[in-house]
């Protein structure tokens, strides 16, 4: 984030004061949306995640009591601690959620990726006049409410569902296949849902891309296939990696898909962090496991991040 | 838990009220009231009436100690609105406003009564029992003609649950309901609150969880309907409606509901009014409104559940007070039992058994 206030110091160097004013609002705004939007939610998080439960509104304690001025802001953090945190440690029930949602997250998303490639593939070589249309088609589904799009899905994958009536139909089985309420229903349920994140980048870094360097590519000897995966592959690495990001990070936290079309037997953080907050109404616990989630997804973030800035200094 | 939110949001009848008619808003299980009295509700009092539903009590719970809900009136079952009465959640009830309160029925308040000392915060809605929804034939078709349909064996005995497993088997998703099952069932006290007894009922839910199709506390309504399932643990009003919808469809699924003959958990939906709902005033004229014999009649009429109104029951329909599944008999309400909440250190060790149980880790 700090990079928008770098780039405005490049470009204008030192000038007059209303030069000054002018880059010290340009740095602002992306500090404050920081600020506003990330750091004073995470922050609240944070401090009851460091609180105690209580029968009472709201269920924890310490509340900030600002009208006893200086002695209450100290009473109030004197009695913060990490006790949830160590509470987390003990059970194996939040490791092994946070195992099992990353594993859903990476298997869905390379699922999603198996999917969007072809099919951003095809958009990004379809006639110039046909893009908008096929655009709009990977679009239009997002008009839909997702939750009505999650429930169809409920209806197409039930024993009696449309899927098994089709397939009893054709004779292929004879016997319902169970499908809903298993993580199969979960995995396509996030595919499905996750595609157009997946298509959209990997079709803009493969729309970007000359066309005469596969032609290069195969003068020089490369079959189709070698092109493809020694050109056109490396060429739409951007893309790929901004896709399965956009799907990998929602997807671990997800919770609608996994306790809509998923089973008993389908563990994922999300639910767990449901179960702290509703059952247990236990809103300290259910707070430091959103603290830790939010750990694991930025550690990768960043590491991804650094790399790429490396890469980016070395081709310079 | 379930995101399925009903919003009705209610048509303005009447001229004079017009622009802006003053709202009360009401919170309720799902599937739980006869719709023509939410508009008949507007007709009598001109206000304009926002109900939306909910499935757990847990979501319920979250909402009131989270505060500021904007609900006028919401619908805890006993054990939990104990706990939120303790939290501050509700306000008393000022029974100047409710004239109809004199048409409770003193058997239901006294039960009540232990959850809610004096009846002073809330009303009691309905009541019933949890016990078992079966398709009848399907399960004599997998059991044969003698299968235990009355008794817990049916759904905790590994045995029967393994070959019920072909024809679906649902569970409700609330420990409270079926912790105190298991313990009833290993003939433990259902109230115990000893973390070491609690924890007797994991192995013998564990041995029948494969078994469970799903845990889930309102689509077994529709599951038993359609024939999806054969057998649910569930509650007694459900499972009659279940059973009225296939008879509707006309699908040849035939429902029927039996109380455990181990006994049976008996539970108490009550109405009450946050302590910061915004229309106070409304709030108790909903409250007096479904205190009225014939509405509250007409209510258990739709729902197939029994109610805490005297007064009701020489309205209701033959159906309802003349099914011992509903209005048991006084031998069985012998033999049911009532539940009281968890302190927070003894619900952790439950939830965690229930998630357990659930997943399997």
């Amino acid at each position: 984030m700090g990079r928008p206030g770098l780039a405005v110091l490049d470009s204008y160097g030192c000038g007059s004061a209303g030069e000054l004013m002018r880059r010290a609002f340009l740095i602002a705004v992306p500090y404050v949306w920081l600020l506003a939007l990330f750091l004073v939610p995470f922050f609240i998080v944070l401090k009851i995640s460091l609180s105690d439960t209580e029968l009472a509104i709201p269920p924890y304690t310490p509340t900030l009591d600002l009208s006893q001025g200086w002695a209450g802001i100290k009473e109030f953090f004197s009695q913060l601690d990490f006790e949830n945190f160590i509470w987390l440690t003990e059970d194996d029930l939040y490791w092994k959620a946070y195992l099992s949602s990353v594993k859903i997250a990476v298997i869905s998303t390379f699922l999603t990726l198996l999917v969007g490639y072809p099919i951003a593939y095809g958009m990004a070589r379809a006639p110039v006049e046909w893009r908008p249309t096929l655009m709009m088609l990977v679009i239009l589904p997002f008009w839909t409410s997702f939750l009505i799009r999650v429930y169809a899905w409920m209806g197409i994958l039930s024993n009696e569902g449309y899927l098994n009536q089709f397939l009893l139909w054709t004779g292929i089985i004879s016997t319902p296949l169970v499908i809903l309420n298993t993580n199969s229903a979960v995995y396509i349920g996030i595919v499905y849902t996750y595609l157009p994140f997946m298509i959209l980048p990997i079709y803009s870094s493969l729309e970007r891309m000359d066309g005469s360097l596969i032609e290069a590519a195969e003068d020089l000897g490369c079959s189709r296939l070698e092109a493809f995966w020694l050109v056109t592959i490396p060429l739409s690495r951007p893309g790929i990696i901004a896709g399965c990001f956009l799907v990998m990070i929602p997807v671990i936290g997800e919770f609608v898909i996994p306790s809509l079309l998923g089973g008993s037997g389908t563990l994922m953080i999300g639910k767990v962090l449901w179960e702290e907050f509703f059952s247990n109404r236990d809103w300290p616990v259910a707070s430091a496991v959103a603290v830790v989630l939010l750990l694991i997804l930025v550690v990768p973030i960043v590491l991804f991040q650094r790399n790429q800035q490396k890469q980016a200094e070395a081709e310079q | 838990m379930s995101i399925k939110t009903l919003t009705m949001t209610a048509v303005i009848a009447l001229g004079t009220s017009a622009a802006f008619a003053e709202e009360v808003r009401v919170y309720n299980w799902s599937d739980y009231i006869d719709e023509d009295l939410l508009k008949k509700f507007e007709e009598e009092t001109g206000l304009t009436l926002i109900y939306d539903v909910f499935d757990s009590n847990e979501v319920l719970e979250t909402k009131m100690l989270a505060g500021g809900s904007g609900y006028d009136v919401v619908v805890p079952t006993a054990d939990f609105l104990q706990r939120q009465i303790q939290a501050g959640a509700f306000q008393k009830l000022d029974k100047s406003k409710l004239p109809n309160i004199g048409n409770m029925w003193d058997v239901i308040q006294e039960r009540t009564d232990q959850y809610d000392p004096g009846n002073e915060y809330a009303i009691n809605y309905m009541w019933g029992t949890t016990g078992i929804g079966l398709n009848v034939d399907k399960v004599k078709e997998v059991l044969g003609e003698d299968a235990p349909l009355n008794s817990m064996d049916l759904v905790l005995e590994p045995e029967n649950m393994e070959k019920l497993a072909e024809c679906g088997i649902y569970f409700l998703d609330a420990p409270t309901e079926i912790v105190p099952m298991v313990l009833k069932y290993l003939g433990e006290d259902p109230n115990s609150q000893d973390p070491d007894i609690i924890a007797k009922v994991e192995e013998p839910l564990m041995a029948v969880r494969p078994y469970i199709k799903k845990f889930h506390s309102s689509e077994y309504i529709n599951a038993l309907a359609n024939g999806d399932i054969c057998v649910a643990v569930g509650w007694s009003g459900d499972v009659l409606q279940a059973r009225d919808r296939a008879a509707e469809a006309d699908n040849g699924v035939e429902i029927a509901y039996n109380a455990f003959a181990e006994g049976s958990l008996m539970w108490f939906d009550m109405m009450a009014i946050p302590t910061d709902a915004p229309n106070v005033d409304g709030a108790h004229k909903f409250l007096n409104f479904i205190m009225d014999p014939q509405n509250m009649a007409d209510a258990s009429n739709y729902v197939y559940f029994a109610n805490g109104n005297k007064a009701s029951q020489a309205l209701l329909a033959e159906d309802v007070i003349g099914d011992p599944a509903i209005y048991p008999d006084e031998e069985t309400v012998k033999n049911l039992y009532t539940f009281s909440p968890y302190p927070s250190k003894t619900q952790r060790v439950v939830t965690r058994l229930w998630t357990k149980i659930k997943s399997g880790t």
